[in-house]
């Protein structure tokens, strides 16, 4: 028996490289779209954001390329993918548990740089330069104080951070509209103190010149070609529900307020995909939307674009995205945050055309070519 | 590659060397005294029945020699564990048995419970072995019916016991003085006293105080599929440090056909948590305080000849602070309070000559006080009621209990318009369990057991209460044990063999309603506790000890332990990928195989100790695929020791080496294990 046993049991070897899983899900698809790269975010202390590759010119989905791409990277790419974007030729990956902005080629996913940013968040670009926001602005000598967040200026020659303007508690996303900066503070370490307005940096100066009231807890900020800016709040998970708010920038005014929770949106053309779900302490439930906007109507169009019943499969909507050509859309499923989640794509009708697997909590796209 | 498996080889060769052939007959009614036989008590003797079950035990000289700092460490050697270790000094470690999770396992501490209300988890990394006089294990429960309703309220039991004084001779004192040092700047003094009163009455002082700087080198790196190097990055692990101070004393009394205990525990401590290493992030800078102090006493009496009472009570009350001063993530600066009351009767009634009942009642009410905003202060009053009985006829032993569990949790809700609203919840639940050992050779011991039990844990003050996560509908979670084994134990006189314990238990657990956080609604790292687990655990555990007697008075114990598990998912039929999906996928952190092997020898006033502890391939999640695998790791330790006397002073200095191949390797990911490292100790006893 215990021969049996020694036979069994194994013994510990190198950790190899991992080799990128290639998956054929469709037949080859030639527009100016080459692909995509799907950041998939891994739960906090995992170290396991991870970066996928979907090739429209071969149909192959291509899981975890990062390692393989950058073998003389210790620790490969890090601890919380949080948004990735492409500027030029090159790939940026915001990792806000990394405290850093990942760099690549964007053709090969290979590193080219890295920008040292504590709690980044998301990532803008303008005039060659990336605005960055970050959770961890300066520290002052002062029990009391609070930390508020800012918003970083990189030069996208050189990788280095320029300047900084402080905002509100805990910025999430950012726009860019007619030179000014939009930056949704959530204050969502601050509770019940949220934060509940936009911070407008003027470009030119990088300065903060305006605060504008929108609502709680804000998270999302999207800009429309009418300068419509479209803003979700998280809510407080108790009495404010999520919702989508319209910001004229040019009226300054809110145009409109939609009761749409928002989780992740997606603007293409004039509509607004939204998915969502929402979680409320007071039912204990949650809810769950995948909702097409007009953004020049402002009407919704739909609250379940997926056409098919796919939604009865998905656990945790978390990401969304839309092919500008095909008008393909991207929907992930988070699942519980550590077993490996879904990507499903479905086509201009809202049915599926496929789903693989990816890495840990899939969230955040960005096109190649145009 | 080759020296690797040599290495591996080695270390596993160690099962073969143990002969499993030749056997003799002894009365197995002997065995619990027999490995105890150093502290047969009055009371002791009294009982009628041994074990239905005998437990898996490590007493004073064994838990000495082991190499083992903590009592998490000692308890790696049982089959069965499986212990969760963050790495270093003040690493948390917590032991899970048989694959049920952390909170199935209930710890006592000199017979009464070391409570957590708030998560359920005891930390065995702060208990020292430098007082525990034997650390036992039972699956299922302690099968003496004669315990508090407590003790049947778990699926699997570790009991810690402290040194309970003894005099030889016509001493009235004893003096021990232990200083340890060596790696991670480890100074751990510790000085027990120990004072016989009366000849009813003695009393033990005992203080012991660590202070690590918890420092030590790590390596990770990875490598091309042809071998050659990619990465290879070494650091120091960093905020592991550790200061604690603890301090009890005791009192012990004895009277006709009875025993006493009262004690007080103080322990006070401050450590770095030293987190995940991730890219880019190399230290952390989160600490945490914990003071915790308790009070507790049993009394033990036989009235009569056919009653015997047992009455426990205990006040505990921890304080633990956690902060977060980095300014790069959210600050966080935590506080909470646990108090727990408890008192326990346990009534035995002798029926007949071989039939005995036990009715046993407890009370325990615990707080939990934080501040944290939108905090509800739970508070929780339980009453267990336990109705036992054992049987005996000739070589068959049988028990059989029903555990009664009345539990009324208050907690107070403040909606976000600062109205404050009372809310009461009950839960009553009776859950059975029943032993059964036979033995078919009165002359032969050779014993076969099995037994059932149906058990749940409570859902913990943090899965129901703790702000934004908790849950306040959850249900407890459930567990059904059954396991069928065999145990072989006996003195022989056979050559050098001079004694051979097996055992072997097949088992199956059922795992339902399993508590698990699931994401919640927007935003990150929103969590909701959900009572939507499945696991099914099949295993083998497997035990043998020997003993070898050879010429010129050397004496070789040997000891290895074999444990196989398949602990599966069945949470969710969807996810059912082939290779891929979580479905019947291996839980996280379960190895298929584990083991270990320790091997001691005494000759005149030198001993040796040689253990290896073996975990085979786990993943880090039920989905077993490449990117969730974990390597196998397996450490190998020395210990020499010399004895000697001073005048009247008895005299001992140890070494260790621990990890001895410089195995760098993680229990949890991203948590990296300490490397090759080195202790020294003093012993002295007056």
């Amino acid at each position: 028996m215990l021969m049996v046993l020694l036979a069994l049991v194994s013994c510990r070897h190198d950790d190899e490289i991992f080799i990128p899983e290639n998956v054929t899900m469709s037949k080859p698809e030639l527009s100016d779209i080459k692909g995509f790269y799907l950041l998939n975010e891994g739960n906090m202390g995992s170290n396991k954001s991870t970066l996928d590759y979907y090739d429209y010119t071969t149909g192959v989905y291509t899981r975890n390329i990062y390692g393989n791409a950058n073998p003389s990277v210790p620790k490969e790419l890090g601890d919380v993918g949080n948004d990735i974007a492409v500027y030029g030729t090159k790939l940026y990956a915001v990792i806000n548990c990394s405290n850093k902005i990942e760099v690549m080629d964007m053709a090969t996913a290979k590193r080219v740089g890295q920008i040292n940013i504590p709690n980044c968040r998301y990532i803008k670009f303008h005039d060659g330069y990336a605005y960055v926001t970050s959770y961890a602005g300066p520290v002052e000598i002062n029990p009391d104080y609070e930390q508020k967040g800012y918003v970083a200026k990189v030069d996208t020659a050189s990788f280095t951070v320029v300047d900084t303007c402080v905002v509100g508690f805990q910025p999430d996303e950012l726009e860019i509209v007619d030179d000014r900066i939009y930056v949704a503070n959530s204050g969502g370490y601050m509770v019940p103190n949220y934060e509940n307005t936009l911070s407008v940096i003027d470009i030119a100066t990088f300065k903060e010149v305006e605060r504008v009231p929108i609502a709680i807890n804000l998270q999302c900020v999207v800009g429309d070609e009418y300068g419509g800016l479209w803003v979700s709040t998280r809510g407080d998970y108790y009495e404010e529900e999520s919702a989508l708010f319209c910001y004229d920038v040019r009226k300054k005014r809110i145009e409109t307020k939609l009761d749409v929770p928002v989780s992740s949106m997606w603007l293409d053309g004039d509509m607004l995909y939204v998915v969502s779900i929402a979680w409320s302490n007071i039912t204990m439930s949650d809810e769950v939307t995948y909702a097409v906007i007009d953004v020049r109507t402002h009407e919704v169009l739909t609250r379940n674009f997926i056409t098919d019943g796919t939604e009865k499969k998905i656990k945790k909507p978390y990401g969304v995205a839309v092919n500008p050509i095909t008008k393909d859309i991207y929907v992930t499923d988070a699942k519980n945050y550590v077993n490996p989640g879904t990507l499903y794509c479905f086509g201009q009708d809202g049915a599926l055309k496929w789903s693989v697997r990816t890495g840990d909590i899939p969230a955040h796209f960005a096109f190649i070519g145009k | 590659m080759l020296r690797r498996k040599l290495l591996c080889f080695v270390g596993v060769l160690m099962n073969i060397l143990v002969p499993a052939q030749k056997v003799f007959a002894v009365e197995v009614e002997a065995i619990d005294t027999m490995l105890n036989l150093k502290e047969v008590s009055v009371v002791r003797s009294y009982k009628p029945y041994i074990e239905v079950i005998p437990a898996q035990k490590l007493d004073g000289e064994q838990l000495q020699r082991l190499n083992s700092f903590s009592v998490a460490d000692a308890v790696r050697y049982f089959s069965g564990v499986q212990i969760k270790d963050y790495g270093g000094v003040g690493g948390i470690k917590t032991v899970d048995i048989r694959s049920m999770g952390t909170n199935h396992m209930g710890v006592f501490y000199d017979g009464i419970q070391l409570g957590n209300a708030q998560n359920g988890q005891i930390d065995l990394g702060k208990f020292s072995l430098d007082n525990i006089e034997e650390v036992s294990l039972y699956n299922g429960q302690k099968s003496d019916i004669f315990q508090p309703a407590k003790d049947f309220g778990a699926a699997g039991t570790i009991y810690l016991r402290t040194r309970t004084p003894k005099f030889e001779n016509n001493k009235r004192t004893n003096v021990k003085v232990l200083f340890r040092t060596g790696s991670f700047g480890l100074v751990n003094p510790s000085i027990l006293l120990e004072q016989k009163l009366s000849d009813n009455l003695s009393a033990a002082i005992n203080a012991e105080y660590i202070d690590a700087n918890g420092k030590y080198k790590f390596r990770y790196k990875k490598v091309f599929s042809d071998g050659t190097l990619a990465w290879d990055t070494t650091a120091t692990r960093q905020n592991g440090d550790v200061y604690s101070l603890r301090v009890e004393g005791g009192l012990y009394g004895k009277m006709k056909g009875g025993k006493w205990n009262a004690k007080a525990y103080y322990y006070d401590s401050e450590r770095g948590i030293p987190g995940a290493i991730v890219n880019n992030v190399w230290k952390t800078s989160q600490r945490q305080w914990d003071r915790n102090f308790f009070a507790q006493g049993s009394f033990q009496k036989r009235i009569g000849s056919r009653y015997e009472l047992l009455l426990s009570a205990k006040y505990a009350i921890d304080k633990m602070r956690y902060l977060n001063p980095d300014t790069t993530l959210m600050y966080l600066d935590n506080k909470f309070t646990q108090q727990e009351v408890y008192v326990s009767a346990a009534n035995k009634f002798k029926l007949l000559k071989d039939w005995e009942l036990n009715l046993s009642v407890d009370y325990t009410w615990n707080t939990l006080d934080a501040s944290l905003t939108n905090f509800v202060y739970p508070k929780r009053h339980s009453v267990l009621v336990a109705l036992a009985t054992a049987y005996k006829w000739r070589g068959w032993k049988a028990q059989a209990s029903v555990l009664g569990t009345f539990v009324q949790d208050c907690s107070t809700a403040t909606s976000g318009t600062g109205s404050v609203t009372k809310r009461i919840k009950s839960f009553d639940e009776f859950t059975p369990a029943v032993f059964v050992s036979y033995k078919p050779v009165e002359t032969f011991p050779l014993n076969f057991r099995a037994f059932y039990k149906r058990i749940f844990r409570m859902p913990t003050f943090n899965d129901l209460y703790y702000t934004d996560i908790g849950n306040a509908n959850l249900e407890p979670e459930y567990v059904n044990q059954y396991n069928l084994g065999l145990q072989y134990q006996s003195a022989l006189d056979c050559g050098v063999l001079t004694g051979l314990s097996m055992r072997a238990d097949a088992y199956y657990n059922y795992v339902t309603d399993k508590i698990i956080s699931v994401p919640k609604g927007t935003g990150q790292y929103r969590w909701m506790m959900m009572n939507i687990g499945k696991v099914k655990i099949r295993g083998i555990d497997v035990n043998a000890q020997a003993r070898f007697t050879f010429p010129y008075n050397i004496e070789v114990d040997a000891n290895l332990s074999y444990t196989y598990q398949r602990a599966q998912d069945y949470t969710d039929p969807t996810d059912n990928e082939p290779g891929a999906g979580t479905y019947k996928g291996q839980i996280s952190y379960i190895p298929w195989h584990n083991g270990s092997v320790v091997i001691h020898g005494t000759w005149k006033k030198v001993e040796l100790n040689y253990s290896f502890i073996y975990v085979g391939e786990r993943y880090h999640n039920s989905s077993n695929i490449r990117a969730n695998y974990e390597q196998p790791w397996y450490t190998h330790d020395l210990s020499a020791g010399y004895s000697f006397n001073i005048g009247k002073v008895n005299m001992k200095i140890s070494a260790e080496v621990n990890n001895l191949f410089n195995q760098y390797y993680d229990v949890i990911v991203n948590y990296p294990m300490p490397g090759r490292n080195y202790k020294a100790i003093l012993k002295i006893e007056i």
